[in-house]
């Protein structure tokens, strides 16, 4: 079963290697995203404290919807995504496999780039910790619950947008503990509450969506 | 050979059809009549609120709207289960054809609690934690349709929306507690629907409109429901035949 998960991690990080702009483009939006709210908003340290989780944590929303349609669509055109269909093996564990390279490409990134945007919005280093922390174990709930979003609007006209009408709403619960966790830890509260619930979303998510989304990319491969 | 009656029978689009055009005038007079009585129990009889005054009576839209909203959404949910589970063709049809019916009451919902809200709480909108979910849900709603809108092959649309439809259900507590504990822990505006005990003739017409506003959607869904079977059953010849057959009658 583990065999199946890591040669398809080991297959999806070859490729995403081999076209590394992808992968830097989506962190670049991330990073031109939460600079930009400053200059919106203006530069007052206490304003942008308050609002620097709520920021990231939508900044990170975005970015990873960004590569969202790629999970599924390049195997799709090419054919691959019927062989593995067909092999013996549960297409869950391939798309399990998928989600787990889609975050190591997607959200590790975020989360260690995270940091260097929390200080630029003059946060203490407790809530740095706290938020590189959350977004390391959020994000992999957002690839999951995305991998269905992407499974079902494969190949269909429009896709990326349909795609963020389809999984944003769906991913309120982890931006509300997300940026829970860093505001509970700036007010003093303490964040393991809020991280804990982003822990049990992401394990819930990791057990469910793969095979959500492997049912969706049989329904399209019909 | 006479067959017992079978429910099963119905899941056919060419035998669902007739039965559908049959009930849809049965619903659409007992919603009038549900809905003229409540609206008369609401509007005349109901005592005027001492705290609210007389602008507490867009309640009796209020509250059947909101009620259908979440209802619709497990009724298509149900649909989908059954559709992906058994493979009928009709429950994707019945999902689809709920759909704008759901968001239509999500909006009226959300519409009502705004022209409410302005002269009771001073604002037309507050992020309260009702609210806030109501919203989403017009968002889910959003989704299945441009989801199903975007998808040319019939099957694939009533599958794929099905599935979403079932994650989406599934979410729905997630989201709704996720955002009830962000409301508190933000100290939202103390809002407090005064909960005094209500007149009881301010609950019967409530509960008259919510029977009013169910009817109304049921109505509505068989009327879709038979456009949809019609445009997708086109090459069949009992679509033919009932095309063929009304076009005769205007002659």
């Amino acid at each position: 079963m583990f065999r199946i998960i890591a040669a398809v991690i080991g297959r999806d990080l070859k490729l995403a290697m081999r076209r590394q702009a992808d992968i830097v483009s989506a962190l670049f939006f991330f990073i031109i995203v939460v600079s930009l709210f400053p200059l919106g908003i203006g530069p007052e340290p206490e304003l942008l404290r308050k609002l620097a989780p709520g920021v990231l944590w939508v900044a990170a929303l975005l970015a990873t919807m960004l590569s969202l349609p790629r999970m599924f669509a390049d195997d799709h055109r090419d054919g691959t995504l019927e062989q593995l269909a067909l092999a013996p093996h549960p297409l869950g564990l391939v798309v399990t496999g998928k989600v787990i390279a889609h975050w190591l490409v997607s959200g590790l990134p975020l989360a260690l780039i995270a940091p260097v945007l929390g200080i630029q919005f003059d946060l203490s280093t407790d809530a740095l910790i706290v938020l590189t922390f959350a977004i390391l174990i959020g994000t992999p709930a957002l690839s999951g619950i995305g991998a269905i979003g992407a499974a079902l609007t494969m190949g269909l006209r429009g896709g990326g947008v349909l795609l963020s009408l389809l999984v944003l709403p769906l991913y309120i619960p982890v931006l509300i503990f997300g940026a829970g966790a860093v505001d509970a830890t700036v007010s003093g509260l303490g964040g393991e509450g809020h991280l804990s619930l982003l822990a049990a979303l992401t394990f819930a998510s990791l057990g469910f969506a793969p095979w959500a989304s492997a049912a969706a990319l049989k329904i399209a491969l019909e | 050979m006479k067959d017992r009656f079978n429910l099963y029978r119905f899941a056919s689009p060419a035998t669902f059809y007739p039965f559908a055009g049959a009930l849809i005038p049965y619903f659409v007079a007992v919603s009038i009549v549900f809905g003229l009585a409540g609206l008369w129990l609401g509007m005349l009889v109901a005592p005027t609120d001492f705290q609210q005054g007389e602008g507490y009576r867009i309640i009796f839209i209020h509250v059947p709207a909101s009620w259908m909203s979440m209802f619709i959404y497990l009724v298509m949910a149900g649909w989908a289960a059954i559709g992906l589970a058994f493979n009928t063709r009709l429950s994707g049809m019945m999902a689809q054809a709920l759909a704008p019916t759901g968001a239509l009451m999500a909006f009226l919902s959300l519409l009502t609690g705004a022209l409410w809200g302005k002269p009771m709480w001073g604002a037309w909108w507050v992020w309260d934690a009702r609210l806030t979910s109501e919203l989403i849900l017009l968002f889910l709603y959003i989704g299945y349709m441009a989801l199903t809108a975007a998808i040319d092959d019939a099957r694939r649309a009533d599958k794929a929306g099905g599935l979403l439809l079932l994650v989406g259900v599934v979410n729905i507590p997630i989201i709704y507690f996720s955002v009830k504990w962000w409301n508190t822990l933000h100290q939202g505006s103390s809002v407090n629907l005064a909960k005094s005990s209500m007149a009881t003739t301010m609950l019967w017409g409530m509960l008259l409109m919510a029977m009013c506003f169910w009817m109304y959607s049921i109505a509505i869904a068989l009327m879709r429901v038979r456009t949809i079977m019609l445009e997708r059953e086109r090459h069949t010849d009992w679509v033919k035949a009932e095309l063929l057959g009304k076009a005769g009658d205007e002659k």
